[in-house]
């Protein structure tokens, strides 16, 4: 495959069934991180009150959430790039431990290290947000000790979560292509060959050199 | 977490090592663990704030700080001019008190604990006012009237105590807490403080006090929160009591 002219200008990097998981869990966790801060911090939660509304809405979305995560199962492009995040190789920690992780030196695939710590910290992190608010909703079914415990884990991964899901956010920000990708499910080759050259050898072959 | 290994051997696994699945899975067992400890590190991390820097309390989670709830949109407001307390019911004289009658009254100091039934518990408030039995008294308490009934110019927070309760010498009509007028997201400028009950006895934004009587259950209890809502003794919990 060294046809440069029959390659398209971009290609597919999501398909459509991952970005709506994408964008019905995003906009799920905004709500959820929204109502948090109501439920959390006084001041902000004073100038909304109602704070049995504001707790229920926290509660649906938080179920929910489950919704697009466990549909998602059914995708094979997202199972596919579920494997790939899953999986890491030697590369990946040397990309993380390098200063000059951007200049394309270490091959990196569809999703770099940094992507993949990400996932893997954020699904840790929304079943355990999920099954510890479980326990807060169902709390008389639960001694004190325990829910007492269930809050504590709680209110502590949230706050490492939304630190997280910010950087997520400050990341995509600094990439347009890459929310391009996100937006439209293609990407343009030239942005896949300097960001994830091995990805990009694998769709389209060897980059051309005229 | 796989060693680069020796050149003999050096065969990475075609598709790596599952990461992601080792994190997902240790994050549900430090879960699990922090589940089952939560209790013991929260009264920790709740000591060091306290002990090293006190205005963390209202930042950060389960510290230590007051968390506000409200049952109305905002906090209501007030004029301190002509906010009134009404005493009325089954009294012999209807009573309402401006700010200052209440000043006038018998000032009494608590120094307690206010413990949440959502688990949450602030040690050691210093709170200040007058007894409610004080202001019972000013009114004259008729034979009948077994049980007091509690408003909120938010015009939806009730609450309820019988007779007895509402006569210890713990519950206050408090007007300032650590030592300054009560704010406004704690239920300024009067509220109730029932030191050995859960706090949503206290309510906040208090207007009026009608003795009646029977108990009429307050907004919280109408949710299927406890009457008669002593700490450690009620709503299905075990907290120390605050006596």
């Amino acid at each position: 495959m060294t046809l440069s002219s029959d390659r398209p200008a971009s290609f597919v990097r999501f398909s459509t069934a991952e970005r709506w998981v994408h964008r019905t869990l995003g906009i799920l966790i905004l709500i959820l991180i929204a109502t948090a801060a109501l439920l959390f911090i006084p001041d902000l939660g004073g100038l909304v009150g109602n704070r049995q509304t504001v707790r229920m809405i926290h509660e649906i979305a938080g179920f929910v959430l489950l919704i697009p995560l466990l549909l998602a199962l059914l995708s094979r492009a997202f199972r596919d790039d579920a494997g790939r995040l899953n999986r890491f190789r030697p590369t990946d920690w040397q990309w993380l431990r390098s200063r000059d992780r951007r200049s394309g030196r270490i091959p990196v695939g569809k999703f770099n290290a940094g992507q993949k710590l990400n996932a893997a910290f954020s699904l840790g992190a929304i079943l355990v947000l999920f099954l510890t608010g479980t326990m807060m909703f169902f709390s008389s079914y639960f001694p004190d000790a325990l829910r007492t415990g269930a809050t504590f884990v709680h209110d502590w991964l949230s706050l490492a979560f939304i630190v997280v899901v910010v950087g997520h956010i400050y990341m995509a920000f600094n990439d347009a292509t890459a929310r391009l990708g996100m937006r439209t499910g293609s990407v343009p080759e030239s942005w896949a060959r300097r960001e994830h050259g091995e990805w990009a050898t694998e769709e389209l072959g060897s980059p051309v050199v005229d | 977490m796989v060693p680069m290994s020796d050149p003999d051997t050096d065969v990475e696994p075609p598709r790596g090592t599952p990461v992601g699945r080792r994190i997902v899975l240790g994050m549900l067992g430090l879960g699990a663990v922090g589940v089952a400890t939560g209790r013991w590190l929260s009264d920790g991390v709740t000591e060091v704030v306290a002990s090293t820097a006190p205005g963390l309390a209202n930042v950060l989670p389960a510290t230590g700080g007051f968390r506000i709830y409200t049952v109305t949109s905002g906090y209501p407001e007030y004029d301190p001019a002509t906010y009134r307390l009404a005493v009325n019911g089954l009294v012999r004289d209807e009573l309402s008190l401006s700010l200052t009658d209440l000043a006038a009254l018998p000032q009494t100091g608590i120094t307690k604990d206010f413990q949440c039934v959502t688990g949450w518990r602030v040690a050691n408030v210093p709170w200040s006012g007058v007894l409610l039995r004080d202001v019972l008294d000013a009114a004259g308490v008729e034979p009948a009237g077994a049980a007091l009934h509690f408003t909120s110019f938010d015009g939806v927070y009730t609450e309820s105590l019988t007779m007895e309760q509402g006569m210890a010498p713990d519950v206050l009509v408090a007007t300032s807490m650590f030592g300054a007028p009560i704010q406004e997201k704690h239920g300024a400028p009067v509220r109730l403080y029932v030191v050995p009950m859960y706090g949503y006895k206290s309510l906040k934004w208090l207007s009026g006090i009608e003795v009646v009587r029977d108990v009429i259950p307050g907004y919280w209890e109408q949710l299927g929160y406890d009457v008669d809502a002593y700490v450690g003794a009620s709503n299905g919990r075990s907290d120390d009591p605050v006596v």
